[in-house]
């Protein structure tokens, strides 16, 4: 290993990032543009949810409820006088996503001290929103019965007052449940294979591709320096974004950041790394820009976007695909995010997707740097 | 200061490169001529470690290229057939990369690359894009990148291709010096006037070195089975030359038709079957190179 041989490369490989408009435009446009679209325009929040209640009671406990979703602002009522054929036609047509049905004996129950069956019903197409409207309508209507119980108890003057079991759906973490402050945490997982998949999988195929390998071969150059110049221009390239991140997700667009941004940006650079080895090694193995380009879209861009619980929650998949994201990096890498900026969490909760993100960098490292040892043919 | 001794490389089926042997002395310069896909680019990656040889061994600078691959990369310098440095980089950007490469001392580095510079007339060009330069500046280029740690070693594969007569010239000029300064130079080439300022030559043909000697020797060998024959109708000769038996080719060179016999061949047989005059020739290396092909051609035939 010589530094200088190493550092040849890598200043190589720096100017080679800086002349290139299109490689800068990926690195650093693309992240930021992205930034800007998750965190104005495509929000996931869940508010004014259309609603439809099917008052079958008519007292005037249920008429309090119904007004009770009336006066939040997660729902938006579509109409109070529904019934089941209007609800069932308004979810097909989208314009409905709930239904809420009161029972005829609804008052009684609720003074009887019973449980009370209140029915949602839920357009489930979008199982995300589904399960957060009702979360909203569940803690609406326990909070109203439980209301209800406790005036109850105290009209009958019963000595003691018994506090009923609350069963408040309390979301935690992020109690707004503004869906950027969980989004651009994610991005940044993203982001990061942007660089790694996209740019670092072009970069020793072009090599192969332009002749330049050859010549290179020829020299004293190791492949560990080869490796190792590479992989230091594009992950101070991926640190670059990942500041900018930080700066756009906290400054401009307010995402809480609890934890220790130290421990933040080791993780983001052990993510990092592994990542950048895999571009590496997927640009090593097919000599092949666009086929490196290919495989690496599939096997770590794709799966980061998709499979990391960055968008689409992981307890909604299919099991199969829940057992197939346990080995795609980026999802330990989204939940550490996550744990940091809205939990702030510290090592001894994220120690083992750490964990698994150093073996995984590891194994891959090792892998590129004895697939770089390759003789020409 | 090379050495290959019975050198085979194949390719799944395909045999690039069959039971070379050849022995190279310091500050001479080695031709390697032969047509596409002889095996030419392949012997050289050979000998530079970039393949390794199916069987048989290689030896540079006293060193096998198997086992000691790292010294022999810093004894050698490489010039691939295909352009091989950054056409992003400048030319003296690429020139840096290089010495770092090598591990040339900053000094010497500053001296050589001027001196370079100078000798190749690169010098006003320092600054430009290497994909912004002539054909020949590209070459030139290459050359100096190789040259910038002093090997003692030099390869060079077809590195006048595409590069205008004159830039030749200079090229062959800097190789002269290099090799009167020491340097042992390999160079493989299509142009034959180029084989001819070689010591010597090796022919190459499918993998086979078919013949190997100084451009005198081997001019001087197949003089005998070389001629000339005027004609005014060049078509209708050299057809029924091709079909006189004792006859390896018939060539159209100018005015005349170049006429090259089979060993053991008489002139005054051919003469009398085709009705063709046959004047003795004085044989360019090119009517020794296509001489030996047809040769060897009827040889696989037969
Ligand atoms: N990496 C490889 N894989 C498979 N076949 C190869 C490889 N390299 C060379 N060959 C084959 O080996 C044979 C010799 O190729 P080589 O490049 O050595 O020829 P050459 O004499 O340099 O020809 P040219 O004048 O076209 O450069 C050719 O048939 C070629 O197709
Ligand atoms: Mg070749």
């Amino acid at each position: 290993m010589s530094y200088r041989r190493f550092h040849a490369i890598f200043r190589k490989e720096m100017l080679h990032i800086m002349r290139d408009w299109r490689s800068l435009m990926m690195a650093l446009a693309v992240p930021l543009l992205l930034l800007l679209l998750f965190g104005y325009a495509l929000t996931l929040d869940v508010d004014r949810i259309p609603t439809v209640i099917y008052d079958q009671s008519h007292t005037q406990q249920s008429r309090e409820l119904a007004n009770r979703f009336s006066g939040s602002r997660y729902f938006e009522i579509v109409s109070r006088q529904g019934g089941y054929a209007e609800i069932v036609k308004g979810i097909d047509r989208s314009k409905v996503l709930l239904g809420v049905v009161i029972p005829r004996d609804f008052a009684r129950h609720v003074e009887s001290g019973e449980a009370v069956a209140v029915q949602l019903l839920l357009d489930g197409s979008d199982s995300n929103t589904a399960s957060i409207a009702a979360g909203y309508a569940e803690s609406l209507v326990l909070a109203y019965s439980t209301e209800l119980r406790e005036a109850q108890l105290i009209r009958r003057g019963s000595g003691k007052f018994e506090p009923p079991i609350d069963v408040r759906v309390r979301v935690l973490y992020n109690n707004e449940m503004k869906s950027r402050n969980f989004i651009v945490p994610g991005l940044i997982a993203v982001i990061l294979m942007i660089i790694a998949a996209l740019l670092t999988s072009l970069t020793v195929a072009r090599e192969w591709e332009n002749g330049t390998m050859e010549q290179l071969l020829s020299t004293p150059v190791r492949p560990s320096e080869l490796l190792l110049g590479k992989l230091s221009a594009y992950f101070l390239l991926g640190m670059a974004d990942m500041t900018i991140a930080l700066i756009v997700g906290v400054g401009v667009f307010g995402v809480p950041l609890r934890g220790n941004m130290l421990l933040l940006i080791f993780c983001s650079a052990l993510f990092l790394f592994g990542a950048l080895c895999w571009g590496i090694f997927l640009s090593t193995v097919t000599r092949s820009q666009l086929l490196a380009y290919q495989l690496s879209l599939l096997s770590s861009f794709l799966p980061a976007f998709l499979l990391s619980g960055f968008i689409f929650a992981i307890e909604n998949m299919p099991w199969i695909i829940q057992q197939f994201t346990l080995i795609v990096p980026a999802r330990y890498f989204v939940s550490i995010l996550q744990g940091i900026f809205l939990k702030g969490v510290g090592v001894q909760v994220v120690w083992g997707q750490m964990l698994f993100l150093g073996i995984y960098a590891t194994l891959v490292f090792t892998l590129a740097n004895r697939k770089m040892r390759q003789k020409m043919a | 200061m090379i050495k290959l001794s019975n050198v085979t490389r194949r390719f799944g089926r395909l045999t690039a490169v069959r039971g070379l042997s050849l022995e190279i002395s310091e500050s001479e310069i080695f031709g390697l001529v032969g047509p596409d896909g002889a095996g030419k680019s392949t012997t050289l990656r050979m000998l530079c470690g970039l393949m390794d040889p199916s069987e048989g061994a290689v030896e540079v600078a006293g060193l096998d290229v198997g086992k000691h691959l790292d010294q022999v990369k810093d004894q050698i310098g490489y010039m691939a057939q295909k352009f091989g440095l950054y056409g992003d980089l400048t030319v003296e950007e690429n020139m840096l990369f290089y010495s770092d490469l090598f591990g040339i001392d900053p000094a010497e580095r500053d001296r050589m690359m001027a001196e370079y510079l100078e000798m190749t007339r690169m010098t006003p060009f320092r600054d430009r894009p290497a994909a912004k330069l002539s054909g020949g500046m590209k070459q030139k280029l290459a050359l100096m990148c190789t040259l910038l740690h002093r090997p003692r070693v030099l390869f060079l594969d077809e590195p006048t291709n595409g590069v205008d007569p004159l830039s030749r010239r200079d090229f062959w000029e800097i190789l002269y010096r290099l090799a009167k300064e020491g340097m042992t130079i390999l160079v493989s080439t299509a142009y034959l006037d180029e084989a001819e300022r070689c010591n010597r030559v090796g022919l190459m043909h499918k993998g086979r070195m078919i013949h190997c000697d100084t451009p005198a020797a081997l001019k001087a060998q197949m003089a005998p089975y070389c001629f000339r024959a005027e004609a005014a109708d060049h078509r209708a000769v050299r057809a029924v030359l091709q079909k006189t038996e004792g006859v390896l080719g018939a060539e159209p060179a100018g005015a005349a038709l170049h006429v090259y016999l089979l060993e053991g061949a008489r002139r005054e047989d051919v003469e009398r079957a085709s009705g063709a005059r046959l004047e003795p020739l004085e044989p360019s290396l090119e009517d020794v190179f296509i001489a030996l092909i047809r040769r060897e051609e009827s040889h696989a035939a037969a």
